[in-house]
């Protein structure tokens, strides 16, 4: 099977540069057939619009679309590992906590600014992820799915135990004070909060696209889709599976990091295996393998739950379970199938 | 030496509700391949179920039975109902509506019986078993009903037409249609038995730790947890792992200092994760040799 795909895949690009790039985009990107410059013109006008949205919407609103975004970006740490390098997680609540913790203990008890403390949760989450992929190296699958998950079951506990309850601050969790905005600048603490994460989200996600489309990337993939056709090419499997895992734990742990500054406090009990699943059904709302769909995975993952509870108090599980089913109906491979549905089809009309 | 006999028989006590659990893990996971996270929960709404015809009136062995088919048509008409419409959706979504399951039945559970905890009888009694106040005669007669349900269902997969064609239609969905097997229903068959494999185990478990729509959700993890270990293709070697978890569990709690009841869990996982990193298909689970 995998032979003959690949046989299509080198057919492609022998026969037009579309093609190349098709191939090389592989996993339902809507994009993919679209010119560059429509892309571009999106790209610019969907930036705009972040831009102007705080001057017109109230703080809530603007406190909750930051949140979206701090979702987004673990969620595009979550898709280098699983959409692109083909690797299982249920244990990114433990890199998200990692990144909250370090930037709550170096904002109030050491008096970093909150700035420094993103590439600080940033780097030991990269060694921490790093580490971890190298057992998860022999596991595939369920047995992946397990490991990660002790180590989602495990972090609330950890971050409980009395030895580091002067750190921690045990059950209680730690406040934090939101930080004003630099430079004099006439926004409130939301506001900036707002344009900050989406700056540090731009960069973020920038260099992911850059990272999934270079030669890089494609040994990810190329280890995706056959483990031992990319082995026998000259890929260090070994050394780029670990080092997906670090990345996508970097991330996270920045995400995490931001969350914990937007909510002003971290306490164990937000990071449970809850969040780890909410990473896991973000990701397949947004698509696989599609860096833009984590927008929409975190929208999802924010705002779905309180639409359930809208609509029934008491059934509000049940409303959300309804929902999520009922939009892998609509949508099997999450909003990315769906674009890409629409924009295959308007093709075939114009045509 | 006798704190330690006495932590282990313990531990296989609590053990035989995740071994009951794995079992039904593995059912599944040799119908459609994957680990279905709303197993636990499709148990605990069996078990109230079962509740609810025994608050009718229904003497104990009918309402077992009546809840057993009673799940093994609800099995399989989420098969059908739920799974067939995306049979070919990637996998990652299917997981999902793992989860939305989950999120479904837990909420139903919790509306129409709501959250409060209820005592359920168990058939065998809860006096001690041969005078040992370690194990009471309801686990003892958990361990034996685990055992027999075990041996029935090697039978099944082993030497009947159904079980062999269920066994092809997993291993091989293309081959086993092109000799007539329907895979399609076997799939929704497989969903049905683990269903009403999971509705025995919660049947069994609620009287150790009392019914409520969340009873499932560490014993599911356990039962995971033992499938895993004893290799998930393998149901006695699911049976074994879930022991070996309800023992861990309780020997880590006992002599490891700093871990206590809380910190049981992640140190039965991390032995597991351990073992798996050492035998990765499981302790007794058949490597899976693909070809390129």
């Amino acid at each position: 099977m995998s032979v003959q795909k690949e046989t299509v895949a080198h057919h492609d690009i022998g026969e037009s540069p579309e093609g190349a790039q098709r191939a090389i985009a592989r996993p339902a990107a809507p994009g993919a057939k679209t010119s560059v410059q429509t892309r571009h013109i999106l790209f610019v006008a969907l930036l705009a619009l972040a831009l102007f949205i705080p001057a017109f919407t109230k703080n809530f609103v603007v406190f909750q679309l930051t949140q979206t975004m701090v979702y987004a970006i673990a969620i595009v740490g979550l898709n280098l590992l699983t959409g692109f390098n083909g690797q299982f997680s249920l244990g990114h609540s433990a890199f998200y906590a990692v990144g909250a913790y370090t930037a709550a203990i170096m904002m109030e008890q050491m008096g970093v600014s909150y700035v420094w403390t993103l590439p600080a949760a940033g780097i030991l989450c990269f060694i921490l992820g790093f580490l971890f992929g190298l057992p998860a190296l022999r596991l595939e699958g369920v047995y992946l799915a397990l490991a990660t998950f002790a180590l989602a079951a495990a972090t609330p506990q950890i971050l409980k135990l009395s030895p580091l309850e002067q750190w921690t601050g045990g059950v209680q969790g730690i406040v934090i004070t939101k930080p004003d905005a630099p430079f004099g600048l006439p926004l409130n603490q939301d506001q900036w909060l707002y344009y900050f994460t989406l700056i540090v989200g731009l960069i973020l996600y920038l260099a992911a696209r850059n990272l999934v489309t270079s030669r890089t990337g494609r040994a990810l993939m190329a280890i995706r889709d056959n483990p031992i056709a990319a082995r026998s090419m000259g890929v260090n499997t070994s050394l780029y599976k670990a080092s997906a895992f670090g990345l996508s734990a970097l991330y996270t742990g920045v995400a995490g990091a931001l969350g914990a500054i937007i909510v002003q406090f971290v306490a164990p009990d937000s990071f449970t295996l809850t969040l780890s699943i909410g990473f896991l059904v973000g990701l397949v709302v947004g698509g696989v393998g599609w860096l833009p769909g984590a927008l929409f995975g975190g929208a999802f993952l924010l705002f779905v739950p309180n639409i359930a509870e809208n609509i029934s108090k008491g059934l509000s599980g049940a409303v959300y379970g309804l929902l999520l089913i009922l939009l892998i109906y609509v949508m099997p491979s999450g909003v990315a199938g769906f674009l890409q549905m629409i924009v295959s089809k308007a093709r075939g009309g114009a045509k | 030496m006798e704190l330690f006999t006495q932590q282990v028989l313990a531990g296989i006590a609590t053990g035989a509700i995740y071994a009951c659990m794995a079992l039904a893990v593995v059912m599944i996971y040799q119908a459609i391949n994957h680990l279905n996270f709303a197993q636990g929960e499709m148990a605990m709404f069996s078990t109230f179920i079962a509740w609810q015809f025994l608050e009718w009136g229904l003497p104990y062995w009918l309402a077992f039975i009546l809840t057993v088919i009673v799940s093994f048509v609800a099995g399989v008409a989420i098969e059908r109902v739920v799974f067939k419409p995306i049979e070919n959706a990637p996998v990652l979504s299917h997981v999902v509506i793992f989860i939305a399951l989950y999120s479904v039945i837990n909420s139903a559970a919790g509306f129409i019986w709501d959250f409060t905890v209820k005592s359920f009888p168990s058939p065998f009694g809860s006096s001690p078993l041969f005078g040992s106040s370690l194990i009471s005669a309801h686990q003892g007669g958990m361990v034996a009903v685990t055992l027999a349900l075990l041996l029935l269902l090697y039978m099944f997969f082993s030497y009947t037409r159904v079980g062999l064609a269920m066994r092809a239609a997993a291993a091989n969905p293309a081959s086993a249609r092109l000799v007539g097997i329907r895979v399609s229903w076997m799939t929704a068959l497989g969903w049905g038995m683990a269903a009403a494999l999971g509705s025995i185990a919660g049947m069994l478990i609620a009287p150790v730790v009392f019914l409520e729509p969340n009873m499932m959700i560490s014993i599911l993890l356990y039962g995971f947890a033992g499938a895993v270990l004893g290799g998930l293709t393998s149901p006695g070697g699911a049976v074994l792992g879930g022991f070996a978890v309800g023992v861990i569990e309780n020997l880590a709690g006992t002599y490891i200092p700093v871990v206590g009841s809380e910190l049981k869990l992640p140190i039965a996982l991390v032995v597991i994760v351990v073992v798996l990193v050492f035998k990765p298909a499981g302790l007794f689970g058949r490597v899976v040799v693909s070809r390129v």
